[in-house]
């Protein structure tokens, strides 16, 4: 073997190393690496109460009530859904229906207490006229399944409003 | 590939290739901002704020391409000791760098209006910003030695340590819950109208080329560098000679 060939066999190596390494301890913090619970886990119990967690899912349509800067809405995961309480300013994509992520807190009353909500938008761009000719003939299917390959919509919690089919089929080549 | 390794072969092709790319940039950039800023379609939800995309999404495959790129050349030095695939690699470093820091700039204004915040600690926001520190971490490290192929050498190894971390950047948006949402293009399917693609195109072979243009200019620079240290390195060898021994 020439030291050639043993350097690549050893970057080869190392490589593969790595990337199992990599690999066992993204497996193993899978837990802290996702960036927000469903109402689902929440109800399951996996999350320990009083604790600042952040939670995701569709703002439940007719669910927002606003009293002044008191804002209080569920969010759904369609299998279940989290009364959450929030006082202060909301992004400007938050609306029935849309994806959003709150952080704070558990109470034991079964209400959470947020103190930050974010908005959380899909991946599907189009003009507002494409939007509104896609709306007319029914074309558009809200919360339809786009969320990638594996896991329900709902489970990664970021369903948005409104998730129209691919509105083109150019091929495209890029992430 | 061996042929690329003479660095007078190398020149002779990069040389050809310069005014093209270097004018392509101009022509694409010209065409490209305009359209990405003023005249294409606003976002049904997102309003004129979705013209950030047309150079956020560029710069974020700009800086993983290129990262793959500085971690192949680093590979084919660290095995065959190519000293041309080590320039390359040194000289896509800075440029992937930037287009890591616009992708992340970028990302932060839109993600303020859009989000409500300029950054979360999710997995393809923290991923992207561990990119960044390794392309600092190996612009850092090869200057760190005195001896230049030392540090070469370490640098290497480090561009190659990060190499692992860039699909985890791809994928972080599906492997995990993110704020980000997941990829809008991929090979098959496509979530943006042929409007909006078309000067996400244009961008991105702008940024393609005036990489490809920086990146000549900067390996030539380099060569032109090592020959200066060389003839200096032999003017001196020639002092020495010529002085009498003690």
């Amino acid at each position: 073997m020439t030291r050639k060939t043993r350097r690549l066999y050893f970057v080869i190596l190392g490589l593969l190393g790595l990337g199992a390494g990599a690999a066992l301890v993204l497996t193993a913090f899978q837990d802290n690496i996702v960036f927000f619970r469903s109402p689902t886990d929440i109800a399951d119990g996996k999350v320990s109460g009083g604790q600042r967690i952040r939670i995701g899912g569709l703002v439940e349509t007719g669910s927002v009530v606003k009293n002044g800067e008191d804002i209080s809405f569920s969010v759904t995961d369609m299998s279940h859904s989290l009364k959450v309480q929030y006082r202060g300013l909301l992004p400007d994509l938050f609306r029935e229906g849309q994806g959003i992520v709150a952080e704070g807190r558990m109470e034991p009353s079964g209400v959470f207490i947020a103190n930050e909500v974010l908005a959380k938008h899909d991946e599907k761009y189009m003009p507002r006229e494409v939007a509104d000719a896609l709306k007319k003939s029914g074309h558009w299917k809200e919360g339809e399944e786009t969320m990638g390959s594996e896991g329900s919509a709902v489970q990664k919690g970021m369903t948005p409003t409104s998730t129209a089919p691919a509105v083109t089929e150019e091929p495209a080549k890029t992430p | 590939m061996h042929r690329f390794a003479n660095p007078t072969q190398f020149m002779r092709i990069a040389n050809a290739i310069f005014p093209w790319a270097a004018g392509l940039a101009v022509v694409l950039f010209v065409f490209g901002l305009p359209i990405a800023l003023i005249t294409s379609p606003a976002d049904y939800q997102q309003g004129d704020t979705v013209r950030i995309l047309y150079l956020h999404v560029p710069a974020a495959i700009m800086a993983e391409l290129i990262y793959y790129a500085m971690a192949a050349g680093s590979a084919a030095f660290l095995i065959w000791r190519h000293p041309m695939a080590n320039l390359v690699a040194k000289a896509s470093a800075p440029m992937g760098a930037m287009f890591t820091a616009l992708c992340l700039i970028c990302g932060m204004l839109w993600g303020e209006p859009m989000w409500g915040t300029f950054w979360v600690w999710d997995a393809r926001l923290t991923s992207t910003l561990i990119m960044f520190f390794f392309y600092l971490g190996y612009l850092a490290l090869g200057d760190a030695f005195e001896d230049p192929e030392r540090g070469d050498r370490a640098s290497a190894i480090l561009a190659l340590v990060g190499v692992v971390n860039v699909p985890i950047i791809k994928f972080s948006v599906n492997w995990w819950n993110t704020l980000h949402q997941p990829a809008s293009l991929s090979l098959t399917k496509s979530n943006m109208t042929g409007d909006m693609l078309l000067p996400l195109f244009l961008m991105l072979g702008a940024y393609s080329f005036f990489y490809l243009a920086v990146l000549i200019i900067r390996v030539r620079s380099e060569l032109l560098a090592a020959k200066i240290r060389n003839a200096r390195m032999s003017q001196i060898a020639g002092h020495e000679a010529a002085q009498p021994a003690e």
